[in-house]
């Protein structure tokens, strides 16, 4: 068998192997048309935006930031969370595809894992900007340092994004470097990774949302429903993220998707985004039916404070946007297509954004524990560093996706001729 | 003074010699590390020039960040870095700092009940909290909060924290708050190094070089108790409090959190917290709560006292009473 494969790939006279498998990655990442050069080139000016700002904060402290002793995270710890979600969504993709053996979406699956890994990446980054001391990281280092496991839900947290980190990118490794030596991937090596992986994937999730549910002194966050809430609400916007880059590769690139992925990524959203509507719905009927202390973040959060309002117009343009978004998807005007898509899709993940990010962390702080309301926005530093790790992020996909791709389409020709 | 510290200053000094021979070499060194910066700089925007100290600093600075956790260390690893922080204080800032790393005493539990009958509101407790644990006078912090209370309420959350005017006023009382050295605290369980904990004698301490910033103890406290150093804290040279101890007012650095420590410098010396002194009230009893004849305990037995959040199941050792 192996040699009838070997004779199979005339056309194809790389050779195999660990050294050129990673060259040629590398290579395919590099070469490309004039336009992707120029986006590579947009993304590494963000990245070195990102850097500077970085720098300003690394000579000022956290006073960069507009955070302070009541407001004690903000943008980072925001765009943490929501992230965590959209690397958990890849899930929605691994299940079927290796479970169900469905196949529109086993063609797609590697383009998910990509995504997932972006986004912890970015998640990993977030953190670190967002510490006092992140040359001291090495105190987490058991052995060296002091792990506080299982005590601090952050500890926790560390190993499952790590480890979810780690699966992600082990698994679509082996199989592309199975199907580069043109060698079918066994399914029994892989099959147990893929398994803990699905029960990483909601594992990270949910430990993300009890690090905050697991707080009394933040009545905002200290809700069961949070840990539900959060799933749901990744389950929509991750898929939605894939499927934008989805459009973006079928339009940009000659691997084309077909009508019934985008129609079963779309099914897979819709559904989630209704139940994170009837859980909003719940959560907003307790805050406000029989207002109590405990309801005055809410309170904050939809309507303003003593004065305070800068979540308000934010809050109700992500409700907007989720609505429409989900409303747009269910009605699916374009029958599944793309150009209806791409756009339904960027309006329910902005919206889950604001809503996960910003609309979930600020609210949990104010009013402090004292009673104290101070409204907060993000400074030109935060921004700044956000949208360097948002470039590093687009290129950890860029370059997971773009050499995946070339190497599926390589092995399916060669399946085919054979 | 003391033989104790006697010693310590003479082998501090054993300890130096060897690099006060080097002194011929230090210009040297100061130039090239000159050049260093220079050609670093450009680099290492972020980093700052005081990356680039003379030899002996950056070899302190480099044992410093190598350091155990406190709770670690050895007896002699305390002294050494109690050492090596005051040489880093002489070096940078020019001042001569003691720094102790006095272990609790044996049978003491601290605790702590605060009058909110007699509180006039005039702040010095404030003022001297921020003078003897050299707080940051650049970002103004503070551990302890007044709030201004019109009657009929009994919770800080209904009060003006932020007041400015002649005190104290017709129909409104005072109420203080700062850490409670919880005896089950939230804080120390969210920390993710075990930066912050309890020690013996009950009082919740933060190893400032050990913590690394995360700030999900702030997110957990739910009394307000803890403070971050979102950029460097400056203190006037003339204006520090110089006896220091490890765990308590030792001067912090950005991106490090911090707390009230029930003054642990003084507690431990078996003095009264600056608040405490200061106040010209008597409105804040400080004392032992395994002492039956303390005046904390004789406040717990005779006077009606409640504590805040008290629902939240976190044991704060610090009581309100009314007289």
């Amino acid at each position: 068998m192996e040699t009838t494969q070997e004779n199979v790939v005339v056309e194809n006279s790389h050779k195999k192997g660990i050294i050129s498998f990673v060259t040629d990655v590398i290579r395919w990442n590099l070469t490309g048309g004039i336009g992707y050069q120029l986006y590579l080139c947009g993304l590494a000016a963000m990245v070195m935006l990102g850097i500077y700002a970085y720098s300003v904060q690394t000579n000022l402290g956290l006073s960069a930031t507009n955070m302070s002793d009541i407001v004690s995270w903000g943008f980072y710890i925001g765009n943490f969370t929501f992230l965590v979600g959209v690397a958990a969504a890849a899930v929605m993709l691994i299940l079927p595809a290796y479970m169900f053996k469905d196949r529109d979406l086993h063609k797609v699956v590697i383009i998910g894992e990509g995504v997932a890994n972006g986004a912890l990446v970015m998640c990993l980054l977030f953190i670190t900007a967002d510490l006092g001391g992140p040359l001291k990281l090495w105190h987490l280092i058991p052995g060296i340092g002091i792990f506080n496991w299982p005590s601090s839900l952050l500890t926790w947290d560390i190993i499952v994004l790590n480890g979810y980190l780690a699966l992600n990118l082990l698994v679509p490794a082996y199989i592309l470097y199975c199907q580069y030596n043109n060698r079918e991937p066994d399914e029994r090596k892989y099959r147990p990774f893929v398994f803990l992986s699905i029960f990483w994937a909601f594992s990270i999730h949910l430990v993300t949302a009890f690090l905050y549910q697991g707080l009394p002194a933040r009545p905002f966050w200290n809700n069961p429903l949070m840990g539900p809430r959060f799933l749901a609400s990744a389950f929509a916007a991750g898929p939605a993220l894939i499927t934008v880059v989805l459009v973006i590769v079928h339009t940009a690139t000659t691997f084309k998707i077909e009508k019934e992925t985008f129609n079963k990524l779309r099914l897979i959203i819709v559904i989630s985004a209704i139940i994170n509507l009837i859980m909003l719905f719940s959560e907003i009927f307790k805050e406000f039916y029989l207002p109590t202390h405990h309801s005055l973040p809410a309170i904050y959060l939809y309507f303003g404070l003593k004065g305070s309002s800068a979540l308000v117009p934010w809050i109700w343009t992500a409700i907007s946007l989720n609505l429409l978004g989900t409303l747009t998807l269910i009605w699916n005007p374009g029958k599944n297509n793309p150009k209806v898509l791409f756009p339904a899709c960027i309006l329910l993940f902005v919206g889950i954004w604001i809503e996960k990010g910003m609309g979930l962390i600020v609210p949990g702080l104010v009013p402090s524990p004292l009673g104290e309301v101070i409204d907060y926005a993000p400074s030109w530093v935060e921004v700044c560093v956000a949208l360097g790790i948002l470039a590093v992020g687009m290129l950890v996909v860029t370059a997971l996706i773009k050499p995946a791709l070339i190497i599926e389409q390589r092995f399916e020709k060669g399946k085919a001729s054979r | 003074m003391d033989p104790l510290k006697n010693s310590d200053c003479q082998k501090q000094k054993a300890d130096y010699q060897p690099q006060g021979k080097q002194c011929g070499r230090r210009e040297f060194l100061k130039g090239a590390a000159r050049v260093a910066a220079m050609g670093g700089a450009a680099m290492l925007t972020g980093c700052g020039t005081d990356m680039f100290g003379s030899k002996e600093e950056r070899s302190l600075r480099f044992k410093e960040y190598f350091k155990k956790n406190y709770r670690l260390m050895t007896q002699e690893e305390k002294e050494q870095t109690v050492r090596r922080l005051e040489r880093l204080a002489k070096i940078r800032n020019k001042v001569d700092v003691q720094m102790s790393t006095k272990e609790p005493i044996e049978g003491v539990l601290f605790g702590y009940a605060f009058n909110v009958t007699r509180c006039e509101g005039f702040m010095e407790c404030v003022a001297a909290c921020v003078k003897e644990n050299n707080l940051d006078r650049k970002s103004n912090t503070q551990y302890i909060r007044i709030f201004e209370m019109e009657h009929g309420q009994m919770s800080p959350e209904a009060g003006d924290g932020k007041y400015f005017h002649q005190v104290p006023v017709e129909d409104h009382f005072y109420m203080g708050v700062q850490c409670f050295h919880c005896e089950s605290a939230p804080c120390i369980k969210a920390c993710p190094t075990k930066a912050t904990w309890k020690e013996p004698d009950g009082i919740v301490v933060v190893d400032y070089d050990w913590c690394i910033g995360c700030r999900y103890c702030m997110a957990a406290c739910p009394y307000y108790g803890r403070r971050f150093n979102w950029n460097d804290p400056v203190v006037p040279k003339e204006e520090m409090t110089k006896k220091q101890h490890y765990l308590g007012n030792r001067m912090r650095a950005k991106g490090q959190m911090e707390k009230c420590t029930f003054c642990v410098q003084r507690s431990r010396e078996g003095r009264l917290p600056a608040c405490v002194e200061a106040c010209p009230t008597g409105s804040r009893v400080f004392g032992n709560l395994l002492d039956p004849k303390s005046e904390i305990r004789f406040v717990l037995k005779h006077k009606k006292v409640f504590r805040f959040k008290e629902d939240l199941g976190t044991d704060p050792k610090f009581w309100y009473f009314i007289d």
